[in-house]
Protein backbone atom coordinates (compact mmCIF):
# COMPACT_ATOMS: atom_id res chain seq x y z
CA UNK A 1 0.00 0.00 0.00
CA UNK A 2 1.35 3.38 -0.90
CA UNK A 3 1.89 6.02 1.76
CA UNK A 4 -0.98 8.48 1.81
CA UNK A 5 -0.67 12.14 2.47
CA UNK A 6 -2.48 12.87 5.71
CA UNK A 7 -3.89 16.29 6.50
CA UNK A 8 -4.49 17.12 10.13
CA UNK A 9 -6.56 20.14 11.17
CA UNK A 10 -5.21 20.52 14.67
CA UNK A 11 -1.98 18.50 14.93
CA UNK A 12 -1.10 19.79 18.39
CA UNK A 13 -4.28 18.32 19.81
CA UNK A 14 -4.93 15.43 17.45
CA UNK A 15 -1.40 14.05 17.91
CA UNK A 16 -1.14 14.80 21.66
CA UNK A 17 0.64 12.16 23.75
CA UNK A 18 -1.69 9.73 25.52
CA UNK A 19 -0.34 10.88 28.89
CA UNK A 20 -1.04 14.54 28.22
CA UNK A 21 -4.45 13.63 26.87
CA UNK A 22 -5.23 11.69 30.03
CA UNK A 23 -4.32 14.70 32.10
CA UNK A 24 -6.43 17.02 29.94
CA UNK A 25 -9.41 14.66 29.98
CA UNK A 26 -9.21 14.29 33.75
CA UNK A 27 -9.22 18.07 34.29
CA UNK A 28 -12.05 18.64 31.86
CA UNK A 29 -14.08 15.76 33.28
CA UNK A 30 -13.80 17.10 36.82
CA UNK A 31 -14.88 20.58 35.69
CA UNK A 32 -17.81 19.22 33.68
CA UNK A 33 -19.07 17.02 36.51
CA UNK A 34 -18.95 20.03 38.83
CA UNK A 35 -20.90 22.08 36.28
CA UNK A 36 -23.49 19.32 35.93
CA UNK A 37 -23.87 18.79 39.66
CA UNK A 38 -24.28 22.48 40.39
CA UNK A 39 -26.63 23.35 37.54
CA UNK A 40 -28.73 20.32 36.62
CA UNK A 41 -31.06 18.99 39.33
CA UNK A 42 -31.26 15.61 37.62
CA UNK A 43 -27.50 15.09 37.75
CA UNK A 44 -27.38 16.23 41.37
CA UNK A 45 -30.14 13.76 42.31
CA UNK A 46 -28.56 10.88 40.40
CA UNK A 47 -25.11 11.51 41.85
CA UNK A 48 -26.46 11.89 45.36
CA UNK A 49 -28.29 8.63 44.92
CA UNK A 50 -25.06 6.97 43.77
CA UNK A 51 -23.21 8.55 46.72
CA UNK A 52 -20.78 10.45 44.47
CA UNK A 53 -19.77 14.07 44.95
CA UNK A 54 -18.13 16.21 42.25
CA UNK A 55 -14.88 16.25 44.26
CA UNK A 56 -14.73 12.43 44.05
CA UNK A 57 -14.20 12.70 40.31
CA UNK A 58 -10.57 13.64 39.82
CA UNK A 59 -9.46 11.57 36.86
CA UNK A 60 -10.70 9.52 33.93
CA UNK A 61 -10.45 6.41 36.15
CA UNK A 62 -13.18 7.84 38.40
CA UNK A 63 -15.64 7.84 35.53
CA UNK A 64 -16.87 4.41 36.57
CA UNK A 65 -18.46 5.82 39.72
CA UNK A 66 -20.80 8.07 37.75
CA UNK A 67 -24.35 7.08 36.81
CA UNK A 68 -25.35 6.33 33.22
CA UNK A 69 -27.67 8.40 31.06
CA UNK A 70 -30.17 6.91 28.66
CA UNK A 71 -32.05 8.28 25.70
CA UNK A 72 -35.22 8.07 27.79
CA UNK A 73 -33.71 10.67 30.13
CA UNK A 74 -33.67 13.16 27.27
CA UNK A 75 -37.35 12.46 26.67
CA UNK A 76 -38.23 12.65 30.37
CA UNK A 77 -36.44 15.97 30.84
CA UNK A 78 -37.57 17.39 27.49
CA UNK A 79 -37.00 20.06 26.42
CA UNK A 80 -34.86 22.20 28.77
CA UNK A 81 -34.46 20.41 32.11
CA UNK A 82 -31.01 19.08 31.31
CA UNK A 83 -29.53 22.46 30.43
CA UNK A 84 -26.49 23.38 32.49
CA UNK A 85 -26.47 26.95 31.15
CA UNK A 86 -29.13 29.68 31.36
CA UNK A 87 -31.52 29.57 28.42
CA UNK A 88 -30.24 32.97 27.30
CA UNK A 89 -26.82 31.39 26.65
CA UNK A 90 -28.30 28.78 24.30
CA UNK A 91 -27.81 29.82 20.69
CA UNK A 92 -29.06 26.73 18.89
CA UNK A 93 -31.45 23.80 19.21
CA UNK A 94 -30.92 20.59 17.25
CA UNK A 95 -33.02 17.48 17.47
CA UNK A 96 -33.00 13.81 16.68
CA UNK A 97 -34.30 12.62 13.36
CA UNK A 98 -37.13 10.23 12.70
CA UNK A 99 -37.81 8.89 16.18
CA UNK A 100 -41.32 8.09 17.28
CA UNK A 101 -43.20 10.15 19.80
CA UNK A 102 -41.52 13.21 21.28
CA UNK A 103 -38.27 14.21 19.63
CA UNK A 104 -35.17 14.65 21.71
CA UNK A 105 -33.59 18.05 21.57
CA UNK A 106 -30.22 19.36 22.53
CA UNK A 107 -29.31 22.95 23.40
CA UNK A 108 -25.96 24.42 22.30
CA UNK A 109 -24.11 27.37 23.77
CA UNK A 110 -21.75 29.41 21.59
CA UNK A 111 -18.96 27.25 23.04
CA UNK A 112 -20.77 24.03 22.07
CA UNK A 113 -21.23 25.17 18.49
CA UNK A 114 -17.52 25.98 18.40
CA UNK A 115 -16.61 22.54 19.81
CA UNK A 116 -18.85 20.80 17.32
CA UNK A 117 -17.54 22.87 14.38
CA UNK A 118 -13.99 22.02 15.40
CA UNK A 119 -14.78 18.31 15.48
CA UNK A 120 -16.29 18.53 11.99
CA UNK A 121 -13.38 20.63 10.69
CA UNK A 122 -11.05 17.84 11.84
CA UNK A 123 -13.36 15.28 10.24
CA UNK A 124 -13.39 16.94 6.83
CA UNK A 125 -9.66 17.68 6.96
CA UNK A 126 -8.98 14.00 7.71
CA UNK A 127 -10.82 13.16 4.47
CA UNK A 128 -8.47 15.55 2.67
CA UNK A 129 -10.40 18.83 2.73
CA UNK A 130 -8.66 22.23 2.63
CA UNK A 131 -9.88 25.78 2.04
CA UNK A 132 -9.54 25.10 -1.69
CA UNK A 133 -12.23 22.44 -1.57
CA UNK A 134 -15.87 22.66 -2.59
CA UNK A 135 -18.04 20.78 -0.12
CA UNK A 136 -21.51 19.68 -1.11
CA UNK A 137 -23.73 19.02 1.89
CA UNK A 138 -26.69 16.84 1.04
CA UNK A 139 -27.57 16.04 4.62
CA UNK A 140 -30.80 17.77 5.54
CA UNK A 141 -30.24 21.24 6.99
CA UNK A 142 -32.69 21.49 9.82
CA UNK A 143 -33.19 20.08 13.28
CA UNK A 144 -31.19 17.01 12.21
CA UNK A 145 -27.53 17.62 13.03
CA UNK A 146 -26.08 16.20 9.80
CA UNK A 147 -26.52 19.26 7.60
CA UNK A 148 -25.46 21.96 10.04
CA UNK A 149 -22.56 19.86 11.31
CA UNK A 150 -21.07 19.43 7.85
CA UNK A 151 -21.76 23.06 6.97
CA UNK A 152 -20.06 24.40 10.10
CA UNK A 153 -17.02 22.17 9.72
CA UNK A 154 -16.49 23.12 6.08
CA UNK A 155 -17.06 26.79 6.93
CA UNK A 156 -14.45 26.60 9.67
CA UNK A 157 -11.87 25.23 7.25
CA UNK A 158 -12.75 28.03 4.86
CA UNK A 159 -13.88 25.67 2.12
CA UNK A 160 -16.66 26.64 -0.29
CA UNK A 161 -19.89 25.14 1.00
CA UNK A 162 -22.86 24.20 -1.16
CA UNK A 163 -25.68 23.70 1.37
CA UNK A 164 -27.90 21.61 -0.91
CA UNK A 165 -29.78 19.81 1.86
CA UNK A 166 -31.38 16.49 0.93
CA UNK A 167 -33.37 15.42 -2.10
CA UNK A 168 -33.65 16.37 -5.78
CA UNK A 169 -30.95 14.08 -7.08
CA UNK A 170 -30.90 15.56 -10.59
CA UNK A 171 -30.18 18.99 -9.17
CA UNK A 172 -27.55 17.59 -6.79
CA UNK A 173 -25.72 16.06 -9.75
CA UNK A 174 -26.07 19.20 -11.86
CA UNK A 175 -24.53 21.36 -9.12
CA UNK A 176 -21.85 18.75 -8.45
CA UNK A 177 -20.87 18.90 -12.10
CA UNK A 178 -21.25 22.63 -12.71
CA UNK A 179 -19.59 23.86 -9.51
CA UNK A 180 -16.95 21.12 -9.40
CA UNK A 181 -17.74 19.63 -5.99
CA UNK A 182 -14.66 17.94 -4.53
CA UNK A 183 -16.05 16.63 -1.26
CA UNK A 184 -19.44 15.09 -0.59
CA UNK A 185 -21.23 14.85 2.76
CA UNK A 186 -24.28 12.58 2.89
CA UNK A 187 -25.50 9.22 4.09
CA UNK A 188 -23.75 6.17 2.59
CA UNK A 189 -27.02 4.96 1.09
CA UNK A 190 -27.56 8.29 -0.64
CA UNK A 191 -23.95 8.27 -1.85
CA UNK A 192 -24.60 4.87 -3.42
CA UNK A 193 -27.79 6.16 -5.03
CA UNK A 194 -26.01 9.26 -6.33
CA UNK A 195 -23.25 7.07 -7.74
CA UNK A 196 -25.67 4.73 -9.46
CA UNK A 197 -27.62 7.64 -10.93
CA UNK A 198 -24.43 9.31 -12.14
CA UNK A 199 -23.38 6.09 -13.88
CA UNK A 200 -26.85 5.63 -15.42
CA UNK A 201 -26.68 9.16 -16.79
CA UNK A 202 -23.45 8.23 -18.53
CA UNK A 203 -21.36 10.61 -16.43
CA UNK A 204 -17.78 9.45 -15.94
CA UNK A 205 -16.73 10.60 -12.45
CA UNK A 206 -13.04 10.54 -13.38
CA UNK A 207 -13.56 12.79 -16.39
CA UNK A 208 -16.72 14.81 -15.75
CA UNK A 209 -16.56 15.34 -11.96
CA UNK A 210 -13.94 16.64 -9.54
CA UNK A 211 -14.99 14.57 -6.51
CA UNK A 212 -12.11 13.21 -4.45
CA UNK A 213 -13.62 12.14 -1.14
CA UNK A 214 -16.77 11.84 0.91
CA UNK A 215 -17.70 11.77 4.60
CA UNK A 216 -20.57 9.39 5.04
CA UNK A 217 -22.48 8.68 8.20
CA UNK A 218 -25.77 8.87 10.11
CA UNK A 219 -26.43 5.19 9.41
CA UNK A 220 -24.43 1.99 9.75
CA UNK A 221 -22.68 0.69 6.65
CA UNK A 222 -20.21 -2.00 5.65
CA UNK A 223 -16.86 -2.42 3.91
CA UNK A 224 -18.75 -3.78 0.91
CA UNK A 225 -20.73 -0.55 0.69
CA UNK A 226 -17.51 1.42 0.96
CA UNK A 227 -16.03 -0.47 -1.99
CA UNK A 228 -19.18 0.09 -3.99
CA UNK A 229 -19.29 3.85 -3.29
CA UNK A 230 -15.57 4.25 -3.97
CA UNK A 231 -15.99 2.37 -7.25
CA UNK A 232 -19.09 4.24 -8.38
CA UNK A 233 -17.83 7.73 -7.55
CA UNK A 234 -14.05 7.09 -7.75
CA UNK A 235 -13.43 8.72 -4.39
CA UNK A 236 -12.19 7.91 -0.89
CA UNK A 237 -15.21 7.14 1.26
CA UNK A 238 -14.69 7.91 4.96
CA UNK A 239 -16.95 6.87 7.79
CA UNK A 240 -18.08 9.34 10.41
CA UNK A 241 -19.94 8.85 13.66
CA UNK A 242 -21.97 11.16 15.78
CA UNK A 243 -25.14 11.64 17.70
CA UNK A 244 -27.24 14.64 18.59
CA UNK A 245 -27.05 13.85 22.30
CA UNK A 246 -23.27 14.35 22.23
CA UNK A 247 -23.14 17.13 19.60
CA UNK A 248 -23.78 15.69 16.16
CA UNK A 249 -21.65 14.27 13.36
CA UNK A 250 -17.90 14.35 13.94
CA UNK A 251 -17.75 12.79 17.40
CA UNK A 252 -15.50 10.27 15.62
CA UNK A 253 -14.14 10.25 12.10
CA UNK A 254 -12.01 8.19 9.79
CA UNK A 255 -8.75 9.35 8.29
CA UNK A 256 -7.66 8.13 4.86
CA UNK A 257 -6.17 5.01 6.45
CA UNK A 258 -9.80 3.89 6.90
CA UNK A 259 -8.90 1.79 9.91
CA UNK A 260 -11.59 2.87 12.34
CA UNK A 261 -12.83 6.26 13.46
CA UNK A 262 -10.69 8.60 15.57
CA UNK A 263 -12.65 9.82 18.56
CA UNK A 264 -12.32 13.52 19.38
CA UNK A 265 -11.04 12.62 22.80
CA UNK A 266 -10.27 16.14 23.93
CA UNK A 267 -14.04 16.75 23.83
CA UNK A 268 -15.49 13.37 24.74
CA UNK A 269 -14.41 10.31 26.71
CA UNK A 270 -15.42 7.00 25.20
CA UNK A 271 -15.92 3.82 27.19
CA UNK A 272 -16.92 0.31 26.24
CA UNK A 273 -19.11 -1.41 28.81
CA UNK A 274 -20.75 -4.75 29.32
CA UNK A 275 -24.37 -3.83 28.52
CA UNK A 276 -25.73 -6.22 31.13
CA UNK A 277 -23.56 -5.33 34.11
CA UNK A 278 -22.42 -1.82 33.20
CA UNK A 279 -18.80 -2.78 33.92
CA UNK A 280 -16.07 -1.18 31.85
CA UNK A 281 -14.40 -3.46 29.33
CA UNK A 282 -10.80 -3.20 28.14
CA UNK A 283 -9.85 -1.93 24.67
CA UNK A 284 -10.35 -4.59 22.02
CA UNK A 285 -13.41 -6.15 23.64
CA UNK A 286 -16.74 -5.58 21.92
CA UNK A 287 -19.38 -3.95 24.03
CA UNK A 288 -21.65 -0.94 24.34
CA UNK A 289 -20.21 2.43 23.47
CA UNK A 290 -20.67 5.12 26.15
CA UNK A 291 -19.78 8.80 25.77
CA UNK A 292 -19.13 11.50 28.31
CA UNK A 293 -18.78 15.07 27.09
CA UNK A 294 -16.04 17.09 28.75
CA UNK A 295 -16.20 20.48 27.03
CA UNK A 296 -19.91 21.08 26.43
CA UNK A 297 -21.60 23.68 28.58
CA UNK A 298 -25.17 23.81 27.21
CA UNK A 299 -26.30 20.25 27.62
CA UNK A 300 -23.35 18.18 28.82
CA UNK A 301 -23.80 14.41 28.86
CA UNK A 302 -22.59 12.07 31.56
CA UNK A 303 -21.90 8.45 30.52
CA UNK A 304 -24.48 8.45 27.76
CA UNK A 305 -25.32 4.91 26.65
CA UNK A 306 -25.47 4.74 22.86
CA UNK A 307 -26.58 1.09 22.75
CA UNK A 308 -24.24 0.78 19.77
CA UNK A 309 -21.84 -2.16 19.83
CA UNK A 310 -18.23 -1.69 18.76
CA UNK A 311 -14.64 -2.05 19.91
CA UNK A 312 -12.03 0.60 20.74
CA UNK A 313 -8.32 0.64 20.11
CA UNK A 314 -5.60 3.09 21.10
CA UNK A 315 -3.00 1.57 18.78
CA UNK A 316 -1.17 4.36 17.01
CA UNK A 317 -2.62 5.11 13.59
CA UNK A 318 -0.37 5.52 10.57
CA UNK A 319 -1.85 8.98 10.02
CA UNK A 320 -0.06 10.19 13.15
CA UNK A 321 -3.15 10.92 15.25
CA UNK A 322 -3.08 9.57 18.77
CA UNK A 323 -6.83 9.72 19.37
CA UNK A 324 -8.27 6.26 20.04
CA UNK A 325 -10.32 4.72 17.29
CA UNK A 326 -13.69 3.01 17.34
CA UNK A 327 -14.47 0.21 14.92
CA UNK A 328 -17.59 0.10 12.83
CA UNK A 329 -20.84 -0.19 14.70
CA UNK A 330 -21.50 -3.90 14.39
CA UNK A 331 -24.84 -4.05 16.13
CA UNK A 332 -27.11 -2.76 18.82
CA UNK A 333 -27.33 -4.03 22.38
CA UNK A 334 -30.85 -5.14 21.46
CA UNK A 335 -29.20 -7.80 19.24
CA UNK A 336 -27.23 -9.20 22.16
CA UNK A 337 -27.83 -12.77 23.25
CA UNK A 338 -27.07 -14.16 26.67
CA UNK A 339 -26.06 -17.79 26.24
CA UNK A 340 -25.03 -19.78 29.31
CA UNK A 341 -24.56 -16.44 31.02
CA UNK A 342 -22.16 -15.11 28.38
CA UNK A 343 -22.96 -12.04 26.31
CA UNK A 344 -22.84 -12.96 22.65
CA UNK A 345 -23.10 -10.52 19.77
CA UNK A 346 -23.90 -11.89 16.33
CA UNK A 347 -21.18 -9.52 15.08
CA UNK A 348 -18.54 -11.51 17.01
CA UNK A 349 -19.54 -14.67 15.19
CA UNK A 350 -19.53 -12.72 11.96
CA UNK A 351 -15.98 -11.53 12.60
CA UNK A 352 -14.90 -15.16 12.90
CA UNK A 353 -16.60 -16.07 9.64
CA UNK A 354 -15.28 -13.17 7.61
CA UNK A 355 -13.16 -14.53 4.82
CA UNK A 356 -9.99 -13.11 3.37
CA UNK A 357 -11.92 -10.76 1.11
CA UNK A 358 -13.74 -9.31 4.09
CA UNK A 359 -17.16 -10.77 3.40
CA UNK A 360 -18.86 -13.13 5.80
CA UNK A 361 -20.84 -16.02 4.38
CA UNK A 362 -24.54 -16.09 5.20
CA UNK A 363 -25.10 -17.54 8.66
CA UNK A 364 -27.75 -18.13 11.28
CA UNK A 365 -27.49 -18.58 15.04
CA UNK A 366 -29.93 -21.01 16.57
CA UNK A 367 -30.20 -20.85 20.31
CA UNK A 368 -32.09 -23.48 22.25
CA UNK A 369 -32.31 -24.89 25.72
CA UNK A 370 -31.82 -28.64 26.18
CA UNK A 371 -31.97 -30.17 29.68
CA UNK A 372 -31.89 -26.67 31.18
CA UNK A 373 -28.63 -25.86 29.40
CA UNK A 374 -28.36 -23.37 26.54
CA UNK A 375 -27.14 -24.59 23.18
CA UNK A 376 -25.81 -22.58 20.29
CA UNK A 377 -25.83 -23.89 16.77
CA UNK A 378 -24.11 -21.82 14.10
CA UNK A 379 -25.28 -22.63 10.60
CA UNK A 380 -22.90 -21.38 7.97
CA UNK A 381 -23.46 -21.52 4.25
CA UNK A 382 -20.63 -23.27 2.45
CA UNK A 383 -18.42 -21.09 0.28
CA UNK A 384 -15.89 -22.04 -2.36
CA UNK A 385 -13.07 -20.97 -0.04
CA UNK A 386 -14.17 -23.42 2.62
CA UNK A 387 -14.99 -26.29 0.28
CA UNK A 388 -12.66 -29.16 -0.51
CA UNK A 389 -13.10 -32.58 -2.05
CA UNK A 390 -12.45 -34.58 1.11
CA UNK A 391 -14.61 -34.97 4.17
CA UNK A 392 -11.50 -34.43 6.28
CA UNK A 393 -10.94 -31.00 4.73
CA UNK A 394 -14.49 -29.87 5.42
CA UNK A 395 -14.37 -31.31 8.94
CA UNK A 396 -11.17 -29.33 9.56
CA UNK A 397 -12.86 -26.12 8.39
CA UNK A 398 -15.76 -26.87 10.71
CA UNK A 399 -13.45 -27.57 13.64
CA UNK A 400 -11.48 -24.42 12.91
CA UNK A 401 -14.63 -22.27 12.98
CA UNK A 402 -15.81 -23.99 16.16
CA UNK A 403 -12.44 -23.32 17.80
CA UNK A 404 -12.40 -19.68 16.71
CA UNK A 405 -15.91 -19.09 18.03
CA UNK A 406 -14.88 -20.67 21.31
CA UNK A 407 -11.85 -18.40 21.61
CA UNK A 408 -13.58 -15.17 20.48
CA UNK A 409 -16.98 -15.59 22.14
CA UNK A 410 -15.94 -17.91 24.92
CA UNK A 411 -18.60 -20.54 24.52
CA UNK A 412 -18.83 -23.89 22.79
CA UNK A 413 -21.06 -24.13 19.75
CA UNK A 414 -22.11 -26.65 17.18
CA UNK A 415 -21.12 -25.48 13.72
CA UNK A 416 -23.10 -26.88 10.81
CA UNK A 417 -22.05 -26.23 7.24
CA UNK A 418 -25.07 -25.97 4.97
CA UNK A 419 -25.65 -25.52 1.26
CA UNK A 420 -25.56 -22.04 -0.28
CA UNK A 421 -28.91 -20.22 -0.25
CA UNK A 422 -30.36 -22.73 2.20
CA UNK A 423 -30.64 -20.19 5.04
CA UNK A 424 -33.74 -18.05 4.49
CA UNK A 425 -33.11 -14.46 3.44
CA UNK A 426 -35.14 -11.73 5.05
CA UNK A 427 -36.20 -8.45 3.52
CA UNK A 428 -34.19 -5.50 4.76
CA UNK A 429 -32.24 -6.12 7.95
CA UNK A 430 -30.80 -9.63 7.93
CA UNK A 431 -32.24 -11.95 10.54
CA UNK A 432 -29.29 -13.70 12.16
CA UNK A 433 -30.77 -15.30 15.23
CA UNK A 434 -33.47 -17.83 16.02
CA UNK A 435 -33.97 -18.14 19.75
CA UNK A 436 -36.05 -21.21 20.53
CA UNK A 437 -35.62 -20.97 24.29
CA UNK A 438 -38.88 -20.86 26.17
CA UNK A 439 -37.96 -18.57 29.00
CA UNK B 1 -0.76 -38.36 -15.06
CA UNK B 2 -3.51 -36.44 -13.25
CA UNK B 3 -7.06 -36.11 -14.45
CA UNK B 4 -9.69 -33.51 -13.68
CA UNK B 5 -12.45 -34.23 -11.22
CA UNK B 6 -15.37 -32.06 -10.23
CA UNK B 7 -16.38 -32.07 -6.59
CA UNK B 8 -19.69 -30.61 -5.42
CA UNK B 9 -20.98 -29.76 -1.95
CA UNK B 10 -24.47 -31.15 -1.44
CA UNK B 11 -26.86 -30.70 1.39
CA UNK B 12 -27.90 -33.98 3.01
CA UNK B 13 -31.59 -33.94 2.12
CA UNK B 14 -34.01 -35.87 -0.06
CA UNK B 15 -33.75 -34.95 -3.69
CA UNK B 16 -30.47 -33.04 -3.52
CA UNK B 17 -28.51 -35.57 -5.60
CA UNK B 18 -31.36 -36.10 -8.04
CA UNK B 19 -31.62 -32.33 -8.63
CA UNK B 20 -27.92 -32.07 -9.37
CA UNK B 21 -27.85 -35.05 -11.74
CA UNK B 22 -30.94 -33.67 -13.48
CA UNK B 23 -29.23 -30.31 -13.99
CA UNK B 24 -26.16 -31.98 -15.48
CA UNK B 25 -28.17 -34.57 -17.43
CA UNK B 26 -30.38 -31.94 -19.07
CA UNK B 27 -27.22 -30.22 -20.24
CA UNK B 28 -26.08 -33.48 -21.84
CA UNK B 29 -23.24 -34.12 -19.39
CA UNK B 30 -22.09 -37.74 -19.32
CA UNK B 31 -20.54 -39.05 -16.14
CA UNK B 32 -17.73 -41.53 -16.42
CA UNK B 33 -17.29 -41.97 -12.70
CA UNK B 34 -19.17 -40.87 -9.62
CA UNK B 35 -18.74 -41.14 -5.90
CA UNK B 36 -20.85 -39.92 -3.01
CA UNK B 37 -19.24 -39.20 0.34
CA UNK B 38 -21.85 -38.58 2.95
CA UNK B 39 -21.78 -37.32 6.49
CA UNK B 40 -24.67 -36.56 8.78
CA UNK B 41 -24.99 -33.01 7.53
CA UNK B 42 -23.61 -32.87 4.03
CA UNK B 43 -22.36 -34.86 1.10
CA UNK B 44 -19.49 -34.45 -1.33
CA UNK B 45 -20.12 -35.61 -4.87
CA UNK B 46 -17.07 -36.35 -6.98
CA UNK B 47 -17.29 -36.92 -10.72
CA UNK B 48 -15.18 -37.53 -13.77
CA UNK B 49 -16.96 -36.19 -16.84
CA UNK B 50 -16.73 -37.22 -20.47
CA UNK B 51 -15.29 -35.33 -23.43
CA UNK B 52 -13.84 -32.29 -21.77
CA UNK B 53 -17.17 -31.21 -20.27
CA UNK B 54 -15.59 -30.35 -16.93
CA UNK B 55 -15.24 -26.57 -17.37
CA UNK B 56 -18.77 -26.15 -18.74
CA UNK B 57 -20.21 -28.35 -16.01
CA UNK B 58 -18.38 -26.32 -13.35
CA UNK B 59 -19.86 -23.11 -14.72
CA UNK B 60 -23.32 -24.64 -14.95
CA UNK B 61 -23.15 -25.86 -11.35
CA UNK B 62 -21.88 -22.52 -10.03
CA UNK B 63 -24.46 -20.57 -12.01
CA UNK B 64 -27.08 -22.68 -10.31
CA UNK B 65 -25.81 -21.88 -6.85
CA UNK B 66 -23.75 -25.00 -6.20
CA UNK B 67 -20.37 -24.89 -4.51
CA UNK B 68 -18.11 -26.85 -6.85
CA UNK B 69 -14.40 -27.14 -7.53
CA UNK B 70 -12.06 -28.86 -9.94
CA UNK B 71 -9.42 -31.11 -8.37
CA UNK B 72 -6.74 -33.30 -9.85
CA UNK B 73 -6.73 -36.99 -9.05
CA UNK B 74 -4.86 -40.09 -10.19
CA UNK B 75 -6.66 -42.72 -12.21
CA UNK B 76 -4.79 -46.01 -11.98
CA UNK B 77 -5.28 -48.88 -14.41
CA UNK B 78 -5.77 -52.02 -12.39
CA UNK B 79 -6.05 -55.61 -13.66
CA UNK B 80 -9.72 -56.61 -13.43
CA UNK B 81 -9.19 -59.86 -11.48
CA UNK B 82 -9.10 -60.98 -7.85
CA UNK B 83 -6.25 -59.28 -5.95
CA UNK B 84 -5.84 -56.64 -8.69
CA UNK B 85 -6.77 -53.78 -6.35
CA UNK B 86 -4.95 -55.38 -3.44
CA UNK B 87 -1.68 -55.32 -5.37
CA UNK B 88 -2.12 -51.63 -6.09
CA UNK B 89 -2.84 -50.88 -2.44
CA UNK B 90 0.24 -52.87 -1.46
CA UNK B 91 2.33 -50.43 -3.50
CA UNK B 92 0.55 -47.51 -1.84
CA UNK B 93 1.16 -48.88 1.63
CA UNK B 94 4.81 -49.71 1.08
CA UNK B 95 5.38 -46.18 -0.22
CA UNK B 96 3.97 -44.86 3.06
CA UNK B 97 1.05 -43.23 1.29
CA UNK B 98 -2.54 -43.28 2.44
CA UNK B 99 -5.78 -43.33 0.52
CA UNK B 100 -8.04 -40.37 1.22
CA UNK B 101 -10.72 -41.66 -1.08
CA UNK B 102 -11.13 -44.00 -3.98
CA UNK B 103 -13.82 -44.91 -6.48
CA UNK B 104 -14.00 -46.52 -9.86
CA UNK B 105 -15.08 -45.75 -13.38
CA UNK B 106 -18.61 -46.83 -14.18
CA UNK B 107 -17.48 -48.73 -17.26
CA UNK B 108 -14.20 -50.19 -18.42
CA UNK B 109 -12.59 -48.95 -21.60
CA UNK B 110 -10.82 -52.22 -22.21
CA UNK B 111 -11.81 -55.74 -21.13
CA UNK B 112 -9.75 -56.97 -18.21
CA UNK B 113 -8.83 -53.49 -16.99
CA UNK B 114 -10.49 -51.45 -14.24
CA UNK B 115 -9.93 -47.75 -13.65
CA UNK B 116 -9.54 -46.69 -10.05
CA UNK B 117 -9.67 -43.01 -9.17
CA UNK B 118 -7.52 -42.23 -6.17
CA UNK B 119 -6.85 -39.30 -3.96
CA UNK B 120 -3.70 -40.10 -2.02
CA UNK B 121 -1.97 -38.28 0.79
CA UNK B 122 0.77 -37.18 -1.63
CA UNK B 123 -0.32 -37.16 -5.27
CA UNK B 124 3.05 -36.29 -6.81
CA UNK B 125 4.84 -39.00 -4.91
CA UNK B 126 2.10 -41.53 -5.74
CA UNK B 127 2.38 -40.80 -9.44
CA UNK B 128 6.15 -41.43 -9.33
CA UNK B 129 5.77 -44.62 -7.30
CA UNK B 130 3.07 -45.97 -9.64
CA UNK B 131 5.23 -45.18 -12.62
CA UNK B 132 8.16 -46.97 -11.02
CA UNK B 133 6.05 -50.05 -10.37
CA UNK B 134 4.65 -50.09 -13.90
CA UNK B 135 1.14 -49.13 -12.83
CA UNK B 136 -0.63 -47.53 -15.80
CA UNK B 137 -2.36 -44.18 -15.25
CA UNK B 138 -5.02 -42.60 -17.40
CA UNK B 139 -4.09 -39.27 -18.96
CA UNK B 140 -6.63 -36.50 -19.43
CA UNK B 141 -6.46 -37.16 -23.18
CA UNK B 142 -7.39 -40.79 -22.63
CA UNK B 143 -10.31 -39.78 -20.44
CA UNK B 144 -11.51 -37.23 -22.97
CA UNK B 145 -11.32 -39.87 -25.70
CA UNK B 146 -13.59 -42.27 -23.81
Amino acid sequence: MHQREHRIYDPAMECISRDELHQLQSERLAATVKLEYENVPMYRARMDEAGVKPEDIRSVEDLKYLPFMEKTDLRDYYPFDLLAAPKSEIVRIQGSSGTTGKPIVSGYTRNDIEVWSQMMARTLTAAGATKDDIVQVTYGLGLFTGGFGAYQGADKIGAMVIPMSSGNTARQIMMMKDLGTTLLCCTPSYATYLGETIREMGIDPAKDLKLKAGCFGAEPWTEEMRERIEGLLEIDACDIYGLTEISGPGVAFECLEKQGMHINEDHVIAEIINPTTGEQLPYGMPGELVFTTITKTGMPMMRYRTHDICTLTDDKCRCGRTFARMGRITGRTDDMLVIRGVNVFPSQIESVLVRADGVAPHYMLIVDRVNSSDTLEVQVEMTEDMFGDTVAHIENVRKYITGQIKSVVGIASKVTLVAPKSIPRSEGKAKRVIDNRKL
Amino acid sequence: MFIEQISVFLENRNGALREMTQLLGNAGVDMLALSVADTQNFGIIRMILASGATDDALKLLRDNGYIAKINHVICAKVPDRPLGLCELLDIVEKADLSVEYMYSFLRASKPGEAHMILRLSNGEKAAKVFDMHGVGMMSQEEVDAL
